[in-house]
């Protein structure tokens, strides 16, 4: 259990709790005895209480409670003092099932686990770009990418703003089977350094330009050039002296025409000026190896 | 007019007529929305347009302006007839309608601006409830100070809800709006975390509690026997489920919050106390129903009583519902679907609209010095508009609900999900085009009510009714 549900600040909380808990229904059991008890001098069941108002036409019968909702409420409460035996509610008391969220979770997770965990294992031992030929695999690992992946990702594995497009040939990390899989159980953390500080507007309109020229778009030739020493010191560590990136970092390639994060003019001056952090979560605890395996097989399957 | 001989209808009066305005506007608010539900692009990309500003705009705009001015109405009217004492300050009467109208107005601009706190049912920002706490003590300084100068020894049982009404939602307001204001439109709660959704979650159930129930349970005790002509019921019955329903509502609250971070000992406590509270507030509605017993021949031919009695019929079915959803299990499910929209409102069209809606159609005549209502022809046509409404929007939003948690936990043989969230949403639209339908529906109920009420009104000289002198 990582957070104490029974942790009160001190002992006083405790009591105060369980008294007010057990006070308030002790006193609804008294209030329905007290008031069913008849009265000496009262009015007979059936008859006007003798109370009355505005003007004489309001009047009160003096009825009896409904047996039947007398019932009713006698066992809501004789439920609620079960309850509070068998599970917590009473300040500390745990409860005789010891039941708390994070007990029954971990239970329906193992009988999950013991249930279906045998149909991802099958899979575990067969070699992805294998596998990525059995129907059956690829049919598990899309239902596990609708599941896990699709909400960054899209549905068709398409990508968007920021979340790479699964489905072509452009891989940011390499688009190895055994790659695909480390990136979806240790996750990946694209870091792009803020460069306004360091080069200026001027500094970053002319890498812009220089970036744009290396996938042959049309830009000022002057500011190209101008761009290409800062790119020469600053961006080949990671992007290469080439500008086509380096899948051991995650550093994009930039002469493909391919952007993560949108190649307009603009899009790519805000890129080099404030940096990109693209976080893709690891999944090793989550999902567990074999239905990474099973999605990197799909995902592997879709560019192959 | 301001003599002591007689009773302070302005103040009823100007209510009264704001309720049906107030009814209108807010249901309006919430058609509208429903129906962005369906056509999403009504929201034609204006941020103060989109659902997620008109929402509270409207929850705001039916509980607090419609529901709250039913409330003052009545709670004012109530209070001098059966205390046979005129209210016990005019010019604080006076100030609670103009207060309570300016924070109307004043939510009404600032929610589809985006101001908000973002606590549901408490979103107005630290001025508005600033001006909030002050009607509300002015609210209770004259209730509380009619009942001290009543001439009647026995204080009526309408006014023991209202009392618990008044009092409890000045404790709640106080309480769950606590705020660090940082600038003259943005303040911070001053709890933190778990805590806070805790507090606000009171706050929110016993708002239901308090301010849906007991007080509507006031407006049900006085003008149900009036209307029927019939002692009530049982005055045992209205002594324990009053204090039972008091003290067990208080506790409710963590029902919202199941299978959150909330610490699991107080979900519990929130899971039994809902049970609990099951037969006090069933005991309400027996009350009123059994308030015609012997007399249910009247529900025949008259329209208001029908409003009236069928008004009961949802409370108690939506205060069975909600003891069922309150259980951990069955929350499993609903919680986070469309169910819980379809229970708050079978709550606030079934009960507090239809019973406010029976009330108001008996106080105007008396308020407006006529005979009867405009045409009982319509009060009919109206009822069944609202019944019918009420019915296709909660049967749809049961199909909706209990759906999408089907839906959402449906699983493959392999353990996985069988739907995406989207499909879930895709299969809504037909129940949403339902709903949309059922509120239309109600709305349009609430328009031939406008029109009967100022019918009615056109032309008459209303007169103040004097104090009976003697006790």
């Amino acid at each position: 259990m990582t957070v104490n549900d029974f942790s009160f600040t001190s002992g006083f909380w405790n009591i105060w709790i369980t008294v007010l808990t057990v006070g308030n229904i002790l006193a609804c059991w008294w209030l329905i005895r007290w008031t069913a008890k008849p009265r000496k001098d009262e009015a007979a069941a059936g008859d006007v209480t003798g109370h009355s108002w505005d003007e004489g036409t309001l009047a009160e019968y003096n009825n009896p409670l409904p047996r039947w909702w007398l019932w009713l409420f006698y066992g809501t409460m004789i439920f609620a003092a079960g309850y509070l035996v068998l599970y917590p509610g009473l300040g500390t008391w745990r409860g005789t099932l010891n039941y708390t969220d994070q007990n029954a979770y971990d239970k329906e997770m193992q009988v999950a686990q013991e249930k279906y965990g045998p149909l991802f294992a099958k899979y575990a031992s067969t070699p992805i770009a294998e596998l990525a030929k059995d129907p059956a695999a690829l049919k598990v690992g899309q239902r596990l990418f609708a599941n896990y992946c699709a909400s960054c990702h899209g549905s068709d594995a398409g990508g968007g703003a920021g979340f790479p497009n699964l489905g072509d040939k452009d891989w940011l990390y390499g688009g190895e089977p055994e790659t695909i899989k480390l990136s979806i159980l240790d996750g990946r953390n694209g870091v792009m350094p803020a460069w306004g500080q360091v080069i200026g507007d001027k500094g970053v309109d002319e890498v812009a330009a220089y970036v744009m020229s290396l996938s042959g778009r049309d830009s000022d030739a002057t500011k190209a050039a101008a761009g290409k020493v800062h790119f020469d010191t600053y961006c080949v560590a990671c992007h290469g002296a080439d500008g086509t990136g380096n899948p051991a970092l995650g550093a994009p390639n930039l002469t493909d025409g391919s952007w993560l994060y949108g190649g307009s003019p603009g899009v790519i001056r805000q890129t080099i000026t404030a940096g990109r952090n693209g976080h893709m979560p690891a999944h090793r605890d989550f999902l567990g190896e074999d239905k990474a395996h099973l999605l990197a097989t799909y995902i592997y399957s879709l560019s192959n | 007019m301001d003599s002591q001989t007689t009773y302070n209808y302005k103040v009823v009066r100007q209510f009264t007529v704001m309720t049906i305005v107030w009814g209108i506007v807010g249901m309006l608010v919430g058609v509208y929305i429903a129906a962005e539900l369906v056509w999403p692009q009504l929201s034609f990309d204006l941020p103060w347009l989109s659902f997620g500003r008109l929402r509270p705009l409207h929850t705001n705009a039916v509980i607090f302006a419609f529901g709250g001015s039913a409330l003052f109405a009545t709670s004012y009217y109530v209070v001098q007839r059966t205390c046979q004492a005129r209210l016990f300050s005019d010019k604080l009467a006076a100030f609670t309608f103009w207060g309570w109208t300016l924070v109307i107005i004043s939510a009404a601009i600032t929610l589809p601006l985006g101001i908000t706190t973002s606590k549901e049912y408490a979103e107005l920002e630290w001025p508005i409830d600033v001006l909030i706490t002050v009607v509300w003590v002015s609210y209770a300084v004259v209730f509380f100070g009619t009942i001290m100068k009543r001439k009647v020894k026995h204080i009526y049982v309408a006014n023991w809800f209202f009392g618990a009404f008044i009092l409890t939602v000045a404790v709640l307001h106080l309480v769950n709006s606590a705020a660090l204001p940082v600038s003259l439109f943005k303040s911070y709660s001053v709890y933190p975390g778990a805590i806070d959704a805790m507090v606000q979650w009171w706050y929110g159930h016993n708002a239901v509690g308090f301010f849906l129930t007991a007080g509507f349970l006031g407006m049900m005790y006085y003008f149900i026997p009036k209307q029927a002509n019939r002692p009530v019921y049982s005055y045992r019955l209205s002594v324990v489920h009053f204090w039972a329903l008091i003290s067990t509502y208080m506790w409710a609250g963590p029902h919202h919050l199941h299978y959150t971070a909330l610490p699991v000992w107080a979900q519990s406590l929130g899971m039994v106390f809902s049970l609990i509270l099951l037969a006090p507030s069933w005991g309400g509605m027996i009350n009123g129903m059994m308030t015609l017993s012997g007399a249910w021949h009247k529900l025949r031919d008259d329209p208001i009583l029908k409003f009236l009695i069928v008004s009961l019929s949802f409370y108690g079915m939506s205060t069975f519902e909600g003891p069922m959803m309150a259980i951990k299990t069955v929350n499993a499910l609903s919680h986070y679907t469309d169910w819980t929209i379809g229970h708050v409102h079978s709550g606030a069209l079934g009960w507090v609209a239809m019973v406010s809606i029976g009330s108001i159609y008996f106080l105007v005549p008396k308020l407006f010095g006529r005979e009867q209502m405009y045409s009982i022809r319509l009060i009919d046509w109206h009822f069944w508009m609202a019944t019918i409404g009420v019915v296709l929007y909660i049967v749809a939003m049961w199909i909706a609900g209990i759906m999408q948690g089907l839906m959402w936990r449906a699983i493959n043989d392999d353990g996985t999900l069988t739907y995406s969230f989207v499909e879930s949403l895709q299969a809504m639209y037909p129940y949403y085009f339902v709903r949309f339908l059922g509120g239309a529906l109600f709305l349009s109920g609430m328009l031939l009510m406008a029109w009967n009420v100022a019918k009615t009104i056109s032309g008459s000289r209303p007169e103040d009714a004097p104090v009976p002198q003697t006790a």
